[in-house]
């Protein structure tokens, strides 16, 4: 009994918010490196994703909760760091005279966003506001998989579906219009260490930095509960020995 | 009660003149439980844990936690990555909150299948539905504190529910609102209590465990303990079969956090809150949904609000609804077979409270919340007097005796023949 109230209750739990947040749409699905209780991310692709973000998304999204530092998880050494840092401008201030200023960024900068505030980005938008990417990956139901299928999903609309001025047909995005124009369309970038630069490989490269900057500490997460569910299996064969051997008296 | 039964001698001063020790010493070894519990009767066990580990995560968390609309948002993300272990903490709490839900939804289902509620034990099972509806507030409260979209959307759904009240409706929503819409006053609020409410818990949950131990436990058979055969000591017994329930509680509740920790959240809630946007569908907490489903099932707003918390209602007036003096379901057969329909018919609510509330699911919503309410205001007091129970066994002793199972004579392994 005890197996199929507890059976009952997790199909509830598990049916409950899947089923509330999926949408009507057939998402590309990929072997992720990060998938699985041992995944981990992948650095070059993380560099290489960060590079598609810099250098495609960056004029239109923000990623407010991520700072140079944390680039450090991309494998970058504080050298690098420092380097990139210096490469973008950040607003400070006020100084001494009361006046803001702009000065080269340090590594405990966040990444500043390309729009002083939401009305601006939607005015360069025409009034679509481009969500902050730090969290999208959890954010969205399927995260990862729903970037991905999004990034290669612009396709010809439908004879029978009118898209109007400033949207777009995706295949991934419910309702299939969506405000963002296709912002990969392969060899958009020329990777350094001459990795595949095709939409499929760029997109997948991006949704692994994507990934990594709503989820920075998975890697240490699933390195610890590896550990303790090893640990909690031993404590539970060894409750289960206990249990039997103080109530064996009592038979 | 003599204090000489302490070794230590520091120990034997303290409870000379403060009888804690004596007080421990009852609970574990002078109070008799039944000696056929099975495991479902952890849960109780499970559910003081969860309460333990929520206060003390909670407790962490709102070291760094700042209560405010700008704020509250960046606070939760600054905890995911940056405080020392705050992603495991939040994690944690996140997760634990879930599993807390599960284990008293065990719980409950093991005191309607076993007839827990039942003579002597009302008030017991009354002060559990206080605990229960007092979870329910704190788990909302607490959702609504990350400020995300679906939190902002949430705890507007649910206070907006307070305005159905006739007359006083909309001074009670603007009370709880701290204005005229969900906002800072709101979260302000909503923390603070969310902090007082485990407290209060607490406080209930001794209540809830003194009046246990006024008769002990209830047992599988559902009979009374007839004398000490029947019994066995709290320690080491039960505090060993409690441990293996630990043990599995916590395995689950590690590989949830470690590696699943968003599975029982909403993506929606790592978007931060918008007023001017409302996502497309607005769902609570899945330990809520099949009370969601019920509210939603009534064209009536009123009605809605005052079948959802007549769900409750109803659990609080069981003891009298079913008068049936047979205690545990194994020997009703008829009960057994309606509790199980019940549950069927809880996990279907929480099913359809988690679909759009249109077509085919507002027609199975109203059939299963009707159902529901059946269940308890007529098919259990019919059963009472219809049914035609088995006989009960004259003790717990004799069909413990009667198991097969055990190799060794009724006496034990000195009685075997010898081989």
């Amino acid at each position: 009994m005890i197996k199929r109230i507890f059976a009952a209750l997790v199909a509830t739990l598990l049916a409950g918010p899947a089923l509330a947040a999926g949408g009507d749409v057939a998402l590309t699905k990929r072997d992720w490196s990060f998938n699985g209780p041992f995944g981990t991310f992948d650095k070059a692709a993380m560099q290489r994703g960060f590079q598609v973000y810099r250098e495609v998304c960056a004029g239109c999204h923000s990623m407010q909760y991520i700072a140079f530092r944390n680039f450090a998880d991309l494998g970058y050494n504080e050298a690098e760091i420092k380097a990139i840092a210096a490469e973008y401008d950040v607003e400070d201030g006020p100084n001494d005279e009361g006046e803001m200023f702009t000065r080269p960024g340090i590594p405990a900068d966040r990444m500043p966003s390309p729009y002083p505030n939401d009305n601006a980005a939607r005015a360069g938008n025409g009034g679509a506001l481009p969500p902050d990417l730090s969290l999208i990956a959890k954010a969205r139901a399927n995260g990862p998989d729903y970037l991905y299928s999004l990034l290669i999903g612009y396709k010809e609309a439908p004879a029978s579906m009118n898209v109007p001025d400033g949207m777009y047909y995706n295949d991934a995005y419910p309702g299939n219009l969506i405000a963002m124009p296709q912002p990969l369309y392969g060899d958009d970038v020329t990777y350094a260490d001459g990795a595949d630069t095709s939409i499929e490989g760029s997109a997948a490269d991006l949704t692994q930095f994507l990934m990594w900057a709503a989820e920075p500490k998975m890697e240490a997460r699933k390195r610890i509960g590896v550990a303790v569910v090893f640990f909690l299996s031993i404590f539970v064969v060894l409750s289960v020995m206990a249990k039997r051997r103080v109530w064996a008296d009592l038979h | 009660m003599s204090a000489e039964k302490f070794q230590n001698p520091v120990v034997r001063w303290i409870d000379h003149r403060l009888p804690v020790f004596s007080m421990l010493d009852h609970e574990k070894y002078d109070y008799p439980v039944p000696k056929n519990l099975n495991y479902m009767w952890n849960f109780g066990v499970l559910a003081g844990l969860s309460l333990a580990i929520m206060i003390i995560t909670g407790i962490v968390l709102a070291m760094s936690y700042t209560a405010h609309v700008d704020y509250a948002f960046d606070a939760v993300e600054r905890i995911m990555r940056d405080v020392n272990h705050g992603w495991m903490i939040r994690y944690i709490h996140m997760n634990a909150a879930s599993f807390f839900f599960i284990v008293v939804y065990i719980h409950i289902f093991r005191g309607l299948y076993y007839g827990s509620y039942k003579a002597p034990r009302e008030l017991l099972w009354i002060l559990g539905v206080v605990i229960f509806l007092l979870m329910m507030a704190t788990a909302f409260m607490g959702y609504v504190l990350p400020w995300g979209q679906m939190s902002f959307w949430g705890a507007t759904v649910i206070t907006n529910l307070f305005s159905a009240i006739p007359v006083v409706g909309d001074s009670i929503v603007t009370l709880l609102w701290g204005g005229f819409s969900v906002d800072n006053p709101t979260l302000n609020r909503f923390f603070s209590l969310h902090y007082l409410m485990p407290f209060v818990i607490a406080g209930v949950v001794v209540l809830h465990i003194i009046a246990l131990h006024r008769f002990g436990s209830n047992n599988p058979i559902g009979i009374d303990a007839s004398g000490p055969q029947d019994t066995i000591s709290f320690h080491p017994y039960y505090t060993m079969k409690d441990m293996v329930g630990i043990a599995v509680f916590l395995l689950l509740l590690a590989v949830a956090v470690f590696f699943f920790p968003n599975a029982m959240g909403h993506p929606d809630n790592y978007i931060p809150a918008n007023p001017l946007q409302t996502p497309a569908h607005i769902v609570p907490e899945w330990y809520f949904l099949p009370f969601y489903a019920i509210l939603r099932a009534v064209p009536d707003k009123l009605g809605g609000v005052l079948l959802m918390f007549g769900a409750i209602a109803v659990l609080f007036i069981l003891p009298w609804l079913d008068r049936s003096p047979v205690r545990s379901a194994r020997f009703r057969p008829l009960f057994r077979i309606f509790f199980w329909l019940l549950l069927i018919d809880a996990v279907v609510l929480g099913y359809l409270g988690g679909k759009p509330a249109e077509g085919i699911y507002v027609v199975l919503s109203r059939i299963a919340t009707a159902w529901y309410f059946l269940h308890f205001l007529v098919i259990l007091p019919l059963l009472s007097v219809f049914e035609t129970t088995k006989p009960l066994p004259k003790s717990i002793s004799e069909p413990v005796l009667k198991y097969p199972s055990s190799r060794k004579g009724p006496m034990g392994a000195g009685l075997e023949p010898a081989e």
